[in-house]
C-alpha cells in the first residue's frame, strides 16, 4: 500500500486519455492533417472549405460508423458498401416528387437499409455462419439487387432536396422556408452534413452504446462465452447489431444519392468503401478482436483517410505517385499497432 | 472395431471434413445437369459435357484454382490474404517488363516477396492479417501505378508464359499441368510434412501450438509466402493467357479464391478443412460462372445467385456451434 501512496493518483483527464489513447491519437492525426490541408489551402479556413470536406467526409464516416458494430461484436460485415450502394441506387428511384412522396422515399430507404442489415443479422445468428463469409455471400446479393435497380448510371434526385442538403444551414432554412437572418446569420454557415453527422452520432450511436443491447455487444466482442453464462440476450443483440449497420450504411447510401444526385451500382467503390471502413475503423482505435472502441473513433478514422487525399489536392501530388502515398500511409497507420508488441512481457499475451 | 474408436458415430456417417466435399460435388453435378438442360432446350446440343468444354473450363480454372490453393494454406493459419488482386498483378506487370528468361523467376519471385512481407507483419509485427494485406496490397497498387503510368503496360507475355497458359501438352492445357503442380506441392505439405501439421495446429490454438514449441512465427511466414507464390504464378500465368499485364486483373480473383476455399469446408476462422475440398469449390464457381454466361444471365442475377449459393452452401454444412461457455 505504501507504494500506491507515494505515488500521486493520475487525474481523471489523464486517465481517460490513456484509456482511449488510439482514439485520441486519431483526433490529434486529423487535427494536424486538417491544419496543414487549411493552412495551405488558398481559401483556408472558411465555411466553403468546410462544406465540401463535409459532404465528401460524410458517406465514409457513416459506413465507417456501420462497419464499427460488428467489429465490436468480434465479426466483420463485408457488404457495408453493399448496402451503401443498394440504398443508393433505390434512393435514385425515389427522392423526387412532392414533399410527402420525398418524406416517404426517405422512410422506404431507411427501411431497406435496416432490413439489409437485419437479413445478415439474421444469416450470422440462425445459420450460424460466421459473419466475414456471410457478409461476403449477402453483399454479393445487394450488390445483384443495386444492379436490378440500376443497370445503367442515373436516376434523379429533388433539386431543391439535394441543395438544401448538401449546403450550410442557411442554405437548408431558405429552401424550406424557415427564415433568413436573424439566427441564421450566426450558424447558417455550419454544414448540413456535419450537423446530420452530429445528429447521427447523438441520436443513435449514443443511446445504442449506452443501452442494454449496445452493452451487450462490447460483452460479446469481449468474451461470447461469459456473455452466454451472464445471460445476455446473445442472440438479439448480434441482430439488433447488424441491424444498426444496416441502417447506417443505408443513411450513407442516401447522403449519397442526395449528394451526387443520382444512383449508381458501381461494384468497385462499393468494395472501396468497405475496404476503407475496415482502414477507418482501426485508424480509429476499434479493436478487430472486437470489444473495445468506439462509432467516434471510426469517424475520426474515416476523416484521417479522406482528409489525406484532401491535402493531395493541395500539393499538387503527382497523381501517379498518390496511390502510392495513400498505401505507405494506411499501411503505416495500422502499423502503429505493432507497438503493443515491445510493450507485451508474456509472450503468451500475444495470442489473443 | 478398438475400443479408441468413438462411440457415438454411427458406421456409415461421414466424416465432418468428408461431407463438404460430397456436397459441393454434387452441386457441381446439378449445375451441370441444369446447364445441360438449358443447351438441349435452346440449341439441341450438350455443349457441357464435351470433354473440349470441360478442359476449357479447367484451364480458365487453373488460374483461380492456384489463387485458392495458397490462400486456403493461409486460411487454415486463422489468417486472410487480401493482397492477392495486386501481388498477382504486381506479378505480372514485372514479369512482362523484364521478359526474356527471367520473366517467369521475377515474377513468382515478386509474388514469394510480398508474401514473407505480410508474413513478417503479421507473424512478428502481430497486426490482424486482415487490415496488414489490405495495406500491402495498397502499397503495392500505388507502386504499379507509378510504375505503369496508370495505363496497361505495352510489354508482352515471353511465348514460355504463353505456353504455359494456352498451350497444349498431350491435348491436355498445360495450365493444367501447372495447377496440378501446385495441387500437388500443397497437399503433400498439408498433410505430409511438420509443416502441414503446424499450419492446423496453429489454426486451432496458436498459443498452443507456440507452448508446444512450434516456431509459429516461421510457419506463419512460410505460409504466407507460399500463398503469395501462388498469387505471383497466377500472375505469370494469367498475363500468358492473356498475352499481356493489365491493370486491375486481379481483382476478379480474391473473393472467389476466399469463397471457393470456404464452399470447399474450410473453416473461415481456420484449423479445419482438406485440399481436395478447395479443388471442388474452385470447379463449382468456375462451372457456376461459365453456365450463368451461356444462359446470358445478366450481371444482376450473377451476383444474387452467387452469394444464395454461398449462403445456401455453408447453410448445409458450415453451420458454427453456439458458444456458451
Amino acid at each position: 500500500m505504501t507504494s500506491q501512496s507515494t505515488r500521486p493518483r493520475p487525474s481523471d483527464l489523464a486517465m481517460a486519455i490513456r484509456q482511449n489513447a488510439s482514439l485520441v491519437a486519431a483526433i490529434a492525426l486529423f487535427l494536424a492533417l486538417f491544419l496543414v490541408y487549411n493552412w495551405f489551402h488558398p481559401k483556408g479556413f472558411s465555411p466553403q472549405v468546410l462544406l465540401q470536406n463535409g459532404n465528401e467526409a460524410f458517406s465514409l464516416s457513416l459506413v465507417a460508423m456501420a462497419q464499427t458494430i460488428p467489429v465490436l461484436l468480434g465479426g466483420l460485415d463485408l457488404s457495408v458498401g453493399a448496402v451503401m450502394t443498394l440504398i443508393n441506387c433505390l434512393a435514385s428511384h425515389l427522392l423526387h416528387g412532392g414533399p410527402l412522396q420525398i418524406m416517404g422515399g426517405i422512410a422506404v430507404c431507411l427501411g431497406a437499409g435496416a432490413a439489409a442489415g437485419f437479413l445478415n443479422g439474421c444469416v450470422v445468428v440462425y445459420g450460424r455462419i460466421q459473419p466475414i463469409i456471410a457478409t461476403l455471400a449477402t453483399g454479393a446479393i445487394y450488390v445483384g439487387l443495386a444492379l436490378f435497380l440500376r443497370p445503367k448510371p442515373g436516376g434523379e434526385v429533388d433539386e431543391n432536396f439535394s441543395w438544401a442538403m448538401t449546403n450550410g444551414l442557411s442554405d437548408f432554412a431558405e429552401t424550406f422556408g424557415l427564415g433568413t437572418g436573424g439566427i441564421w446569420d450566426y450558424i447558417g454557415w455550419i454544414p448540413v452534413s456535419l450537423l446530420l453527422l452530429l445528429l447521427v452520432v447523438f441520436l443513435v450511436w449514443v443511446p445504442f452504446s449506452r443501452s442494454v443491447t449496445g452493452r451487450t455487444v462490447y460483452a460479446i466482442g469481449s468474451a461470447e462465452g461469459a456473455a452466454y453464462m451472464s445471460g445476455l440476450a446473445i442472440d438479439r443483440a448480434k441482430i439488433s447489431a447488424f441491424t444498426l449497420a444496416g441502417l447506417l450504411a443505408g443513411i450513407a447510401g442516401l447522403f449519397l444519392a442526395i449528394q451526387t444526385s443520382s444512383g449508381n451500382a458501381d461494384i468497385p467503390q462499393a468494395g472501396s468503401y468497405t475496404l476503407n471502413s475496415i482502414a477507418a475503423v482501426v485508424i480509429g482505435g476499434v479493436s478487430l478482436l472486437g470489444g473495445a472502441g468506439s462509432a467516434i473513433g471510426a469517424i475520426f478514422g474515416a476523416f484521417v483517410l479522406r482528409v489525406i487525399s484532401f491535402n493531395f489536392r493541395i500539393f499538387d501530388v503527382d497523381p501517379l505517385l498518390q496511390p502510392l502515398f495513400e498505401g505507405i500511409i494506411l499501411l503505416g497507420a495500422v502499423s502503429l499497432g505493432a507497438i503493443r508488441v515491445l510493450r507485451v512481457k508474456n509472450t503468451l499475451e500475444l495470442f489473443r | 472395431m478398438t475400443m479408441l474408436e468413438t462411440p457415438s458415430r454411427p458406421r456409415f456417417a461421414l466424416a465432418d471434413d468428408t461431407r463438404p466435399i460430397i456436397v459441393a460435388s454434387a452441386f457441381v453435378l446439378v449445375i451441370l445437369a441444369v446447364g445441360t438442360a438449358y443447351t438441349l432446350a435452346t440449341q439441341g446440343t450438350m455443349t457441357l459435357l464435351s470433354p473440349t468444354y470441360l478442359l476449357q473450363q479447367l484451364q480458365v480454372g487453373a488460374f483461380l484454382g492456384i489463387v485458392a490453393g495458397g490462400m486456403m494454406v493461409v486460411i487454415l493459419l486463422g489468417h486472410i490474404d487480401l493482397s492477392v488482386p495486386w501481388t498477382l498483378t504486381a506479378a505480372a506487370m514485372m514479369a512482362t517488363a523484364f521478359g526474356g528468361a527471367k520473366a517467369i523467376p521475377i515474377g513468382l519471385g515478386i509474388g514469394l516477396l510480398v508474401g514473407i512481407i505480410n508474413g513478417i507483419g503479421v507473424a512478428y509485427l502481430r497486426i490482424p492479417s486482415m487490415i496488414f494485406t489490405l495495406g500491402v496490397n495498397a502499397v503495392m497498387r500505388g507502386l504499379m501505378v507509378a510504375h505503369t503510368g496508370g495505363f496497361a503496360p505495352q510489354t508482352a507475355a515471353t511465348p514460355l508464359m504463353n505456353d504455359l497458359a494456352v498451350g497444349h501438352l498431350f491435348g491436355i492445357p498445360s495450365a493444367l499441368f501447372v495447377w496440378a503442380g501446385f495441387s500437388l506441392v500443397i497437399v503433400v505439405l498439408l498433410t505430409r510434412t511438420a509443416f502441414g501439421r503446424y499450419v492446423y495446429a496453429i489454426g486451432n490454438k496458436e498459443a498452443a501450438a507456440y507452448l508446444a514449441g512450434v516456431n509459429t512465427r516461421a510457419v506463419i511466414v512460410g505460409s504466407f509466402a507460399l500463398c503469395g507464390l501462388c498469387a505471383g504464378a497466377a500472375g505469370v500465368l494469367l498475363a500468358g493467357y492473356s498475352t499481356k499485364a493489365y491493370q486491375g486483373m486481379g481483382d476478379a480473383y480474391v473473393l472467389p479464391a476466399i469463397a471457393a476455399v470456404v464452399i470447399g469446408g474450410t473453416h473461415i476462422l481456420g484449423g479445419r478443412g482438406r485440399y481436395l475440398g478447395t479443388l471442388v469449390g474452385v470447379i463449382l464457381i468456375v462451372l457456376l460462372n461459365s453456365v450463368l454466361s451461356i444462359m446470358q444471365m445478366p450481371e444482376a442475377g450473377r451476383q444474387i445467385i452467387y452469394g444464395s449459393v454461398i449462403i445456401g452452401m455453408l447453410l448445409v454444412y458450415g453451420r458454427g456451434s453456439k458458444v456458451t461457455s
